[in-house]
């Protein structure tokens, strides 16, 4: 017994010692996209600020700014804009979301490294997802089956390429709907047939970007606007970013957190 | 004194799981129930296309059903033979030493993590079924049932193995006094005896499969549309209501008909559970 109660006293010290150390806490959720960026500027940030301890989750934009509304994090992570309807929702809980942004990220559409089709237009791309094309041949590719692989609705990737490159269209209902950016890629890499989107963080040469409407998506042209399929990536913040949510936004803005930004892929704001 | 406050505690304990329960079903119809208020049952239930986010959406659930019926109806094609013959040669044939190690071992399959099944399936195994069977995709209704049916086997298993045990020592000893061989046993005597617990672990194989979300979320491909061959990506119910929910806003026609997906999923796992109770106490 009394051995049992020392354990559990030097349990409950270390944790406490822990509590300690780290006393000032951060949570952050949202979009698969921002995470990468969140996950690497938490590590430095808490490197730099021993008494500050960051978690960071994924899940999708809109499980992001659910959680903000509903209070359980700090700051959601948002690869779209904040819908209307989620306004209003915020609005009713006393909460005023508001959205900094943090990069730019291109939306690359991928398809096999050893598929030969290498430029899409974006009405091409629009028919082979609402599903007016169906084999490779029709867009000057072999004559295999075009798979098509989606995101799920949570995604923001999803909402922002169902706006710039489907006009609201729907996507044919037999796609793949992967729950992640990583899942499309990987998948994309394994299928010679298939054709996905990504940020451009994730971009890898197991797969291949095609150019769209003559533009291949880099961090240039996805900065000067020449790239179609581009998008701000935000961090909402329920009024303007203050306290500890201000400090670390304030560290991603910074030269070093912008480097992060670069360095993983995707484009700087500043 | 003591014994009561242990027999109390233990009936908390007990009674706590009936709460739990009863929380559950009572925010599934309070949640689920007014989508019905939005599309009528029928419509929900047989209509054919999933667009919840779109203006007008769509809420037809039937791909999705006959997603999950698929894939469950696949993997107990997997699980059950694979399930119920281990568990004949476990309880049956198997030297001692040898069932020591064989019956843990399939019992830890049901401890691996499912997002671990789900990977598994997604990087090696969707590619493999893709190139074998020279398909445009590998994360198939194929595919997803065959790792379900890994995952329902040692339920399958290890219920079924516990069924054969059961049968009573006298009646083996009866059939080899009649002279019958031991395949002859096994398959005239002892498998008949214990048929009821064989069904009933089949049954709640299928519960375990038609139940299971992170990995069909992985390794079905999420395509919602009528499957018409086992070699086309599905989407299951779990999968949709899974990878949607987070999406949704809260009272909104969506977050409802993901609510009324759970409640075709309740009564559909609820049944055939109490199914496999009648069956089993025959």
């Amino acid at each position: 017994m009394k051995r049992i109660l020392t354990a559990l006293g030097l349990i409950t010290s270390l944790y406490v010692g822990e509590g300690w150390t780290r006393e000032r806490a951060l949570t952050l959720a949202g979009s698969t996209t921002v995470l990468p960026i969140a996950q690497r500027a938490a590590e430095e940030f808490m490197d730099l600020h021993p008494d500050v301890s960051i978690s960071v989750r994924g899940g999708g934009s809109g499980v992001g700014i659910a959680a903000l509304i509903d209070g359980t994090v700090d700051i959601a992570n948002s690869s779209r804009p904040i819908k209307t309807k989620e306004l209003k929702k915020a609005r009713e809980k006393g909460i005023k979301p508001v959205g900094t942004v943090i990069a730019k990220d291109g939306i690359a559409v991928i398809v096999h490294p050893s598929n030969p089709v290498g430029e899409l237009s974006l009405a091409q791309i629009r028919a082979i997802y609402t599903g007016k094309i169906n084999k490779w041949k029709e867009v000057g590719g072999e004559s295999k089956t075009i798979v098509v692989i989606s995101r799920d609705v949570a995604s923001g990737t999803f909402e922002v390429f169902k706006k710039l490159a489907l006009g609201g269209e729907r996507v044919r209902p037999d796609a793949l709907m992967l729950a992640s950016n990583k899942a499309v890629a990987t998948t994309v890499a394994k299928t010679p047939g298939a054709i996905g989107y990504i940020g451009l963080g994730y971009l890898s040469p197991e797969v291949k970007a095609v150019k769209v409407e003559g533009v291949y998506p880099s961090k240039e042209d996805v900065v000067s606007g020449e790239y179609k399929l581009a998008r701000p990536l935000f961090m909402y913040t329920d009024g303007e970013p203050r306290g500890l949510a201000g400090e670390f936004i304030n560290f991603i803005l910074s030269p070093k957190g912008q480097k992060i930004v670069e360095e993983l892929g995707f484009v700087p704001v500043k | 004194m003591r014994d009561n406050l242990v027999k109390h505690l233990l009936l908390s304990c007990a009674s706590l799981s009936i709460v739990f329960l009863a929380g559950i079903t009572v925010t599934l119809f309070k949640e689920g129930l007014p989508i019905f208020k939005e599309v009528s049952v029928f419509k929900f239930l047989f209509g054919r296309y999933w667009y919840p986010t779109y203006d007008p959406p769509d809420f037809g659930i039937l791909p999705l059903i006959l997603g999950s019926l698929w894939v469950t109806l696949g993997a107990l094609f997997v699980a059950v033979p694979l399930g119920v013959g281990s568990a004949m040669y476990i309880s049956e044939l198997a030297h001692p030493k040898l069932r020591e190690i064989l019956k843990p071992t399939v019992e830890l399959l049901a401890s691996v993590p499912s997002v671990v099944y789900g990977f598994f399936g997604m990087v090696f195994l969707g590619p493999l079924v893709q190139r074998l069977f020279d398909l445009p995709v590998g994360l198939t209704c194929f595919t997803a049932s065959i790792i379900l049916g890994m995952m329902a086997l040692p339920t399958v298993a290890s219920i079924a193995e516990d069924a054969i045990s059961a049968v009573p020592r006298e009646l083996r000893e009866a059939s080899y006094a009649l002279g019958a061989m031991k395949w002859e046993t096994i398959t005239k005597v002892v498998v008949p005896a214990a048929s009821s617990g064989i069904i009933a672990a089949v049954i709640l194989g299928f519960g375990r499969a038609v139940g299971e979300t992170m990995t069909v979320l992985m390794v079905a491909g999420g395509a919602a549309v009528i499957p018409r061959s086992v070699f086309q990506p599905v989407r299951t119910m779990t999968a949709t209501i899974a990878a949607e929910m987070g999406e949704a806003p809260m009272g909104s026609d969506h977050y409802h008909a993901l609510f009324g997906i759970a409640l075709v999923l309740f009564f559909i796992t609820l049944g055939f559970n109490l199914l496999a109770d009648k069956i089993i106490k025959g």
